[in-house]
Order: structure tokens, then sequence, then C-alpha cells
């Protein structure tokens, strides 16, 4: 079991090896933009993966999260740190709120309502004026980090959106790996039963719901400050089933998958775009080939086959293990 | 009946648009007995229970829990009062160990629930104690199986295992022996006989010779109705339950 937690620590070693020269390896900006669609599709497994609530309006936080970024930045002239809290506070707003009515349903039900929801958030820029309507909310600065580091250079831009990355991987890391999240599980695999041990499911729920919110926000607050611009598919619902995508792609309930779908997708969007709308045709098959192959997604099978040969038949889990209480 | 009585219902109604599924149900639990609710299948039994535990809500009527109205109180509520439930079919977190399966239930005293910061090694201290509560239920050397792996009896042990964890005063037991061999209806018996020590039980049950073994006191419920009430040895030579439950009056 030792063995399996040290190689555990080496892969998570490596991940940061990979983020830390990647900006040397692919253009910056595609780097950025992976990291920030991959954060958003971590939050949004958070509560599709860990606990078992479909959201098919995740783009309204991502959304609200660029715009006000945007706002904060360019009209009020906030520094960027502030700008880019300024753009995860609305988004935990809008997540507390949406989420205490949504919650009050499940499956397809939930997922209506919050597609409801985002739809609203959709209209609301459409029909602003400070957003910008159809063009987007344009030429938002990157201002500098701590006031000191001019953002313009890619490279700082880069480590600045790394570095909030990995906190907010590691507030998810934790969050799946803490009380909250054994009940969040117990919520998952058996929700009545839960109810039945006493545990008031849809506080829990509405938690880890304005967790969600809050990172997918911060996911949209660092792609403004990127891109310098918030569009319209920020907000769109394509890009809350987009999401659905890359966390299936990449192994739903696990905790790098949806980074890795995350990857495949904007790289796939990426280097396709030569062969213009096919890219919808090639993402959609990838989708149905992931779906009807490997339904644990990409790392949800290497997990498992990683387990199989650990422990010879897969079946024993490490919670328990003395070895780990030091 | 002298002893005093932890649960009792007063008047119970469902109804579900034109169907009267509990119809004026009065139920008197006493404290520290097994009682057993049995009757004919759509007899309202289940629907009883769904009321008792508030998963459903009361259309009329009342219901006490130690002498305290709990009539309208949210269902995670009754499970804090000593008051926890099993389901029909075995109720546990399929994916998770059997051992954390146990610490689901054990850790909600640590009042640490909704710390997303902490670490989970802060749930290692109930580890102790949910590894003896599988040994108490003959579980002990499958606390780290994957509880889907588990056969169908030792879920339900599981399950019981996991409803002792909270140390109820009162366990609701929906049917548990459903679907069960017959080596294991006997392994089962022999579990809540000794977890009943110095706990209330009401328990569902088709099977009537583990109402038998077990019940110290019987319900019969009929069409929502209370049809009889006693020992098992009163009710099984009641004309009106044998009427109900073999169809052609005795």
């Amino acid at each position: 079991m030792s063995r399996l937690r040290s190689l555990e620590a080496l892969g998570w070693g490596v991940l940061v090896a990979v983020g830390i020269v990647a900006p040397f390896v692919v253009y910056p900006v595609f780097a950025m933009n992976v990291l920030c669609l991959a954060l958003f599709a971590s939050a949004f497994n958070l509560l599709l993966g860990y606990t078992g609530l479909l959201s098919f309006g995740h783009a309204a936080f991502l959304g609200a999260g660029a715009y006000v970024t945007g706002l904060a930045a360019k009209t009020w002239g906030l520094p960027t740190e502030l700008a880019v809290l300024s753009g995860t506070a609305v988004a935990t707003a809008l997540g507390a709120i949406f989420g205490s009515l949504a919650i009050r349903r499940s499956g397809i039900y939930f997922a209506m309502i919050t597609l409801g929801f985002a739809q609203l958030v959709y209209f609301l820029v459409v029909q602003m004026s400070w957003t910008g309507g159809e063009d987007g909310l344009q030429g938002i600065p990157r201002g500098k980090a701590l006031g000191l580091f001019p953002l313009d250079q890619q490279l700082t831009m880069y480590y600045f959106v790394f570095t909030a990355f990995l906190g907010a991987f590691f507030v998810i890391h934790r969050a799946i790996h803490s009380p909250f999240g054994h009940v969040l599980r117990a919520v998952r695999e058996n929700e009545p039963r839960a109810l039945s041990l006493g545990y008031d499911v849809d506080r829990y729920k509405l938690v880890a719901f304005v967790l969600s919110a809050a990172l997918a926000g911060l996911a949209g607050s660092l792609k403004a400050v990127v891109l310098q611009f918030a569009s319209l598919s920020d907000v769109h619902w394509h890009r809350s089933g987009e999401v659905v995508l890359m966390t299936l792609l990449g192994g739903m309930g696990t905790v790098v998958g949806p980074s890795v779908g995350a990857l495949i997708v904007v790289a796939l969007e990426n280097y396709l775009t030569d062969v213009g709308s096919w890219v919808t045709v090639i993402t959609g098959a990838v989708f149905v080939v992931c779906v009807l192959s490997f339904r644990r997604g990409i790392v949800g099978e290497v997990r498992a086959l990683v387990a199989r040969s650990f422990t010879g038949a897969g079946r024993k889990r490490s919670s328990s293990s003395p070895s780990s209480s030091g | 009946m002298n002893g005093e009585c932890i649960l009792e219902t007063r008047g119970l109604v469902k109804q579900f648009n034109e169907f009267v599924a509990v119809n004026g149900v009065s139920l008197r639990v006493e404290r520290g007995s097994i009682h057993a609710l049995i009757g004919p299948n759509g007899a309202g039994k289940t629907t009883v229970f769904n009321l008792l535990t508030r998963f459903i809500p009361v259309t009329r009527g009342e219901i006490r829990f130690r002498g305290e109205d709990i009539t309208g109180a949210r269902p995670a509520d009754i499970a804090r009062r000593g008051m926890v439930r099993s389901f029909q079919v075995s109720a546990v977190f399929p994916a998770l160990t059997a051992v954390e399966n146990i610490r689901v239930a054990l850790q909600r005293k640590l009042g640490t629930s909704f710390h997303f910061w902490r670490t989970e090694r802060s749930l290692e201290a109930l580890d102790a104690r949910a590894v003896e509560l599988l040994a108490e239920v003959g579980l002990a050397e499958h606390s780290d199986t994957v509880t889907v792996e588990l056969p169908y009896g030792r879920k339900r042990a599981l399950e019981l295992a996991t409803t002792l964890a909270l140390d109820p005063e009162v366990m609701l037991l929906d049917e548990p022996t459903q679907g069960m061999g017959h080596e294991d209806v006997g392994r089962v018996v022999a579990l809540i006989r000794r977890v009943a020590q110095g706990r209330t039980v009401l328990m569902v049950e088709h099977n009537l010779s583990v109402v038998q073994d077990l019940a110290d006191r019987v319900t019969v419920l009929a069409r929502g109705q209370v049809l009889a009430e006693g020992s098992y040895g009163e009710v099984s030579k009641d004309p009106a339950v044998l009427e109900a439950y073999i169809g052609a009056p005795a």
C-alpha cells in the first residue's frame, strides 16, 4: 500500500514538473487556456463525480467570473488579483442562489433547473450594455501581479495562472479527501441512507454546489485575464455541455481526469481549426467512442489497471493502512 | 402493557390522491421491546415506516417519540434524536469499503462533517471503533473489502453495524431478512436479538417464523388499518388475521 502511495506522490511531482516546463514546450496561451478549462472541469467534477449532481448550467459561473473580472479590471481599474477575486465572489454568490433552488430536485430536473438559470444569465449578458453584447467585453488589462510583475509577459502570466490553478486544485483535492468529502461520497452512493444516518443531505449538496461554482468562477476570471476578453461563448450552454464531455472523457470521479479531458478537448479544438466545423464532429466521435468503450474515462481506466496490478485483485483500498498514520 | 411507551402514533393517515395507504393507525411501541409490523402486501407497512421517519409527509395524525411530537420534524432530525431506520433493499454505500461505511455513521459525532479543508486522516481516529462494530456483526476480516463485493447477507449485516454505530435508541428495520437464504436468516435473527439488548426495535417482516422467534409484540396491518395487536400467539389465532392472510373465513 505504501508503494501505491509513493507512486501517487511521484505522479503528482511529475504533473507539477510538466506544468512548470509546459510554457517552454507549447504556446503559453494555449497552456493557460488548458489550465483554466482544466480548473473549470475539475470544479464541475466535484459536483458530478463526487456528489452525483449533473449540473447543466456551469457556464453561468465561468461566464459570470469572466465578465465581472473584466468589469472590475477594465472599468473599475482594480488590481488583477482583486478583479479575479471579484469575479470569483460573484460566481460564488450566484452558486448560492441557483444551488439553493436547484438542489430541491434531483436527476434530470436538477439539470434542467441549472440550465434554466444559466440561460437567464446568458440573456442578461446579451442584454446589458456593459458586457458589450455580441462583441463581448474586449480589452481587459492584464495588469501586474502583486503590483510588481507585469502580466503582459506571457511567462509571468503563465506562472500566475499556474499558481492559482495549483491552489484551487489543492482545495479540490483536499475537499474530496476531507470529512466533508466523505459525506458527499455517501450522499452520491446512497442518498436515502445518508439521510437516515442523520445527515441533512441538502445542506451538503448546497455546500458542494457553492464550492464548485466558486472554483468555476475562478476559472472564468483567470481566463478573462489571460485572453483579455470575456465573450458570449463563456456563458453559452455549449460550454456547459463541453465541460460534461471533458469530465467524462478524462474520468468522472477521478482527481486528474477532468484536467486530462480538458487538455484533449482544447488540443483538438486548437490543432484541428483547419478542418473548420468538423471539429465538433470529431470531438463528438471521440466522446461516443469513450462512452462506449471506456466508460471510466482515460484516467479511470488507467487507475483501475494500476490498482489491479498492485493488489493482484484491485479490490482492496488503502483507507486504513497503519503505515499512513505518520 | 405496563412498559413505558417510547414511540406512539395517533390516528396516522397517509393519503396519496384518492388512495388512502394508511388509515388511522395508532401504534404504541414499548421501550426495550421488539415490535413487529406484519400484514399482507400493500397493507401499508412500509408507508408507516416512511411516515415515522418523515421520509414522506403525514396527511393527518400525530407521531410522538419519547413523548415529544415529531410529526413535523425533518428526516435527518429524527435520526439525530435516536431513531434510525433501515431499508427494504440493503442500504449500504457500495463503492466504499466496509470500514468506510461505518465511518460515515461514526463521523457525524465529530461535528466536522462540513469541514472540507480538513484532511481525512482526522477520521482515522474512528477506525478502532469501526472495526469493533464490524467484528460484532462478523465482518472483521472484510473491513477493507469494497462493499459492492460483499454477498447480500453480509451487506445486510454491514447495514446493521452502520445503524448500530449511531447507537440508536430505536431501530426501525424494514424486512431485515428479505431475499436471504436459510442460513443467513438464522444469522440475522441471532444478530437482531443480540443488538436489540437495551434498545427498542420496530420491524416490518414477512417471514412469520422470524416474527414468532423475535417479536415481543405484533401489530397486524391490512388495507392501511390495524387489524389486530398482541403477542404472536394471540394474533396468529385471530380469525380476522387468518382471513386477511389466507383470504377465507376461518
